[in-house]
């Protein structure tokens, strides 16, 4: 019988060159690098997918790196070994992320055709100066002419990624970029404040910011921290005045378009990630694929960092994911999964939560609720981390 | 062993400043000799001398003892004694030159005469050692060997013409240095036949045999089944073994006389029975008069010591204990603070040796320590004529029953290049110095003189002297006195909550400076809270500084890829462990670093 479920994540670590503020596994590659990558993937699927045979799969989504950087074949080809090798329902999500300026009529419409059904574009400003220095490679323009024909190839699920607290990015220009993409109405818009990085070529103009800071003279490049609030209050304030829901720290949809896949991450859903370095979470236990490319194209698809959770650890990621949430966690799942309260377990820490007003507590048809308040979505990482239990 | 002839023993140190060589001769000494003479070598074959119970008990190169076969064919003892390098250490200098009967004075032949060096050769002196010069480094470049002779005969006295010119890195000239201390350092002199006496230059616990005393024979002999007494502390036992310095291990032996440096243990269970610098006799006949023994030295900078885990309230008494065995100058006493709990306020020669205390109480014993702001011992003559020796700043009188206060000066030796001559003076200054001469030791090199108060020089002195001279500057002092000074309690209030173990002494005119510096420091290490938090530093009921750590509007993780929650749980793992290395002061949360923070202020 099938009845559990499953998301699936690919990862395509490919992109035609690396963002500055970007700390993921991606690079820049050799096209025969990835015509073999592909051809590598497709193996893992098919290996990997019969002990999957008890699920359906709710969710896809391709990471990256940028996926769109693939041929439409190739799309194409993973698509078809996906719907030949696993139960995937019939109205599952499927994402693929895409930067501006790699998509074509034909590439968009290869997707429709392949089951792809949302996008999530990468466009993070649509100021060209702010893109040029966070070392994206597309203009607003381009991105413009993408949004257009991914709308008239029949996506009615759109994603667009924004950043604030850009450097040289002032109140005013976020404002407008908030603006233009509203009247774009999307689906749903993921808007993150910049966060530096260490590693990152950004991770050292930082520091040389804070130094400059120290001393008492102008920062270069980053916005001020008071500027930065601001913009994070004008993002909240604007998109939900134009019928954006938040329903993540920083995901906003219309109603009923929240991403489904990424919601799985915080409410204990299990999901296999399938490509280099890609992380799984399956019946409790933890793993990710090697990350290593050369390794992992020689096909060593053995489970890494294996952690089967501990009760204890379970717990803390039922609350620590699950906070990220808008809508909080619940007492009574808290209950039924763990069969013990949470009042015991975090007792001390939710009333002090609650006294500092980082929390909420609330009864919703009969369940009992904790949320972050809005101050505690401010801090939510001080918060989350009072869930790790000593 | 019994039977050494004593002109064939030669008890010796090895004295430099630091980096100029005295670990490398040392090991080359080792190394271009023998550790046993031919007679104990078939002795030790024949006796089969259970190795056993030698294993696993290896002991610090204080001492060693070493067997070399001269040119003239005989074959000598020498027993080399280590002697820390530090301006904090001339005590413990001190104690092992006692046990010697010669000093060889190691000086660069790149860099000459140091200000420690000069210290230490007028401690050997005040000894009666023979003092034996050695030119190193002679391969380096920059080497002007003749230069350096030069120098040693002019600014210290002792003939230098015929000094080995070496490299102990390379072994060049090593032999000579051997040869010469057959012929330079004189055997040690002491009747045999005498009552037992000997003196205690070191110790050591070790939780199978006791305490390992280490000893210098002056006159007399000890062997096995001999019942002793510690003079000082009237401690008797029965020797269970005795024995001499392997490298790296105990060599026990039949008996040790006069003129021998080696150890004996004695079933001494209790480390105070055994204080360094006592003498030993026999019980049932005993010598008329002790030993001289050491002047007695006490400590000069105080600190309060603090488990970060206050359980470990009793490991750290007992690490107290133990390092003080080998260590008479450390001092402590229990004390408590409202910030950090019980802990203790522990005495020492100087920073350096704080230092060394705080770094094996961590590593040694495992412990978590916290430390606050070292004092120094501060003088209060209160309005009814009571004085106080002042070691912890919380302790201070209220004002108004203060009559006035003096501060301990030091008489400091600085020796510079002439070309930072002028950066120092500035820095001698800045710290309250007054000058009192200089005198130019060659055309390139002066040596300084100036009176400084302690409390300007335990913090960050030597650091702020190596920056400011391209570490060209070194430097020695000692203690001169008291001094009348305008001294107030500088006060650290963190959300208005006074916390007693930042409070410390300070001069009047310096109080605005440090308290700014505080201030700033402390800034920089205290978290963001929800809500703001002030740092002032005030004298008495008047702000002087003040900081602020803004409330904290943002902490927020970054995006979470592809489910990877390993990421997002190691930092919040981290923040929670971070939350947990804090101490509470009111509402605030200190993480402990911002008590050590404070410690290092130095600006350039």
């Amino acid at each position: 019988m099938i009845n559990k479920e499953l998301e699936l994540y690919l990862h395509i670590p490919f992109c035609k060159s690396k963002c500055k503020y970007c700390d993921f596994l991606s690079a820049p590659a050799q096209e025969d690098v990835k015509i073999f990558y592909v051809e590598t993937l497709l193996k893992e699927i098919r290996q990997k997918s019969y002990i999957y045979k008890d699920y359906k799969v709710t969710s896809i989504f391709f990471g990256g790196g940028t996926p769109s950087i693939l041929e439409r074949n190739e799309i194409k080809k993973i698509m078809k070994v996906m719907y030949q090798e696993f139960t995937i329902e019939k109205d599952a999500e499927i994402t693929i992320e895409a930067n501006p300026g790699t998509l074509t009529y034909e590439k968009l419409n290869e997707y429709v055709m392949s089951g792809i059904n949302r996008l999530s574009l990468g466009l993070q400003s649509t100021y060209n100066e702010e893109l040029v220095l966070l070392g994206r490679i597309h203009t607003f323009e381009e991105f413009e002419e993408n949004y257009d024909l991914a709308r008239a190839c029949g996506f009615r699920n759109i994603n667009i990624d924004l950043m604030s607290a850009l450097p040289r990015q002032t109140l005013e220009t976020w404002k407008h970029t908030l603006k233009r993409i509203i009247n774009l109405n999307p689906e749903h818009i993921s808007a993150y404040s910049l966060i530096i990085e260490e590693g990152t070529p950004f991770f050292i103009q930082y520091q040389e910011d804070c130094k400059r800071r120290e001393k008492g003279e102008k920062p270069i490049i980053l916005p001020s921290e008071e500027t930065e609030r601001n913009m994070y209050y004008l993002t909240k304030k604007l998109l939900s005045q134009a019928g954006f829901q938040r329903y993540e720290i920083s995901n906003y949809s219309k109603p009923g378009k929240e991403c489904r896949h990424n919601i799985g991450y915080w409410t204990d859903k299990f999901y296999l990630g399938l490509g280099l370095g890609a992380a799984s979470y399956i019946e409790g236990t933890r793993f990710s694929n090697t990350s290593i490319l050369s390794n992992y194209l020689e096909t060593d698809f053995k489970a890494y960092d294996v952690v089967e959770l501990t009760s204890k650890e379970s717990m803390e990621e039922f609350m620590f994911l699950g906070l990220r949430m808008i809508c909080g966690v619940s007492m009574n799942k808290f209950y039924n999964k763990f069969h013990r309260s949470m009042e015991e377990i975090y007792g001390d820490v939710i009333q002090e939560l609650q006294k500092d007003g980082l929390i909420q507590l609330l009864l919703k048809q009969g369940e009992k609720i904790i949320k972050l308040t809005e101050i505690g979505l401010d801090v939510s990482n001080y918060v989350l981390s009072r869930f790790i239990i000593e | 062993m019994g039977n050494i002839d004593q002109s064939k023993i030669r008890n010796f140190c090895i004295i430099a400043h630091i980096d100029h060589g005295k670990s490398t001769l040392a090991d080359r000494i080792i190394e271009k000799t023998g550790l046993l003479t031919n007679r104990e070598m078939q002795e030790q074959i024949l006796d089969n001398m259970d190795l056993e119970r030698e294993r696993g008990i290896t002991i610090k190169a204080q001492a060693v003892r070493i067997v070399y076969k001269a040119q003239d064919g005989n074959e000598y003892i020498f027993n080399l004694i280590d002697t820390p390098g530090h301006v904090d250490f001339n005590y413990e200098v001190s104690r092992s030159l006692a046990a010697c009967d010669g000093a060889l004075l190691v000086v660069d032949a790149a860099q000459g005469i140091e200000a420690q060096t000069l210290a230490n050769v007028y401690l050997a002196l005040d000894h009666d050692l023979d003092v034996m010069p050695v030119i190193n480094k002679i391969d380096l470049p920059s080497a002007d060997p003749d230069r350096v002779v030069e120098e040693i005969e002019d600014v210290i006295g002792i003939e230098a013409q015929d000094a080995p010119r070496i490299s102990a890195k390379t072994g060049l000239n090593v032999e000579e240095v051997l040869e010469q201390i057959v012929k330079k350092i004189p055997a040690p002199k002491g009747d045999k036949e005498a009552p037992l006496r000997a003196l205690i230059f070191d110790s050591l616990y070790d939780s199978y045999r006791g305490v390992i005393v280490f000893c210098r024979i002056v006159e007399g002999k000890v062997k096995p089944g001999t019942s002793i007494k510690m003079m000082a502390s009237g401690a008797v036992s029965e020797v269970v073994e005795v024995g001499y310095f392997g490298a790296g291990r105990f060599i026990p032996c039949d008996e040790l006389s006069a003129g021998m440096v080696g150890y004996i243990t004695a079933s001494l269970k209790n480390v105070k029975d055994t204080t360094v610098g006592d003498t030993i006799t026999e019980a049932k006949n005993p010598c008329a008069e002790p030993l001289p023994g050491y002047k007695k030295v006490n400590p000069m900078v105080y600190c309060g010591m603090y488990p970060v885990d206050g359980a470990k309230y009793p490991d750290l008494r007992d690490a107290l204990e133990k390092l003080q065995l080998n260590d008479a100058s450390l001092q402590f006493e229990p004390e408590t603070s409202v910030a950090l709990g019980f802990g203790f306020r522990c005495g020492f020669l100087g920073l350096l040796h704080l230092e060394i205390i705080q770094e094996r109480l961590e590593r040694e014993y495992n412990l978590d320590l916290v430390t606050t702001a070292p004092s120094v011992i501060y003088k209060v003559h209160k309005t009814d004529g009571e004085v106080i020796e002042l070691t912890n700043p919380s302790n201070m009188p209220e004002p108004t029953a203060i009559a006035y206060m003096e501060e301990p000066i030091v008489s400091a030796e600085i020796m510079v290049t002439t070309e930072f001559i002028g950066a120092i003076m500035d820095l001698c200054q800045e710290r309250r110095g007054t000058y009192i001469s200089m005198e130019y030791m060659e055309e390139t090199r002066a040596l300084l003189k100036y009176d400084l108060p302690l409390n300007e020089i335990i913090y960050d002195f030597f650091d702020a002297l190596k920056s400011r001279s391209r570490g060209y500057a070194s430097f020695d002092y000692e203690m001169k006195g008291y001094e009348r000074s305008e001294l107030v309690k500088l006060d650290i209030l963190i959300n208005k909550e006074e916390v007693d173990a930042l409070s410390f002494i300070v001069h009047s005119e310096t109080s605005y400076e440090r308290g700014r510096k505080m201030c700033e420091k402390l800034k920089d290490e205290i978290p963001r809270h929800l809500f703001e938090v002030p740092i002032q530093a005030a004298v008495g009921s008047k702000v002087i500084a003040r900081e602020t750590v803004k409330a904290m509007r943002k902490d927020v993780l970054a995006k979470c890829y592809g489910g990877d929650i390993s990421r997002k749980r190691k930092l919040l793992e981290k923040q929670k462990e971070g939350k947990k290395r804090m101490r509470q002061i009111g509402n605030v949360e200190i993480p402990q670093k911002a008590f050590m923070s404070v410690l290092k202020l130095d600006d350039k």
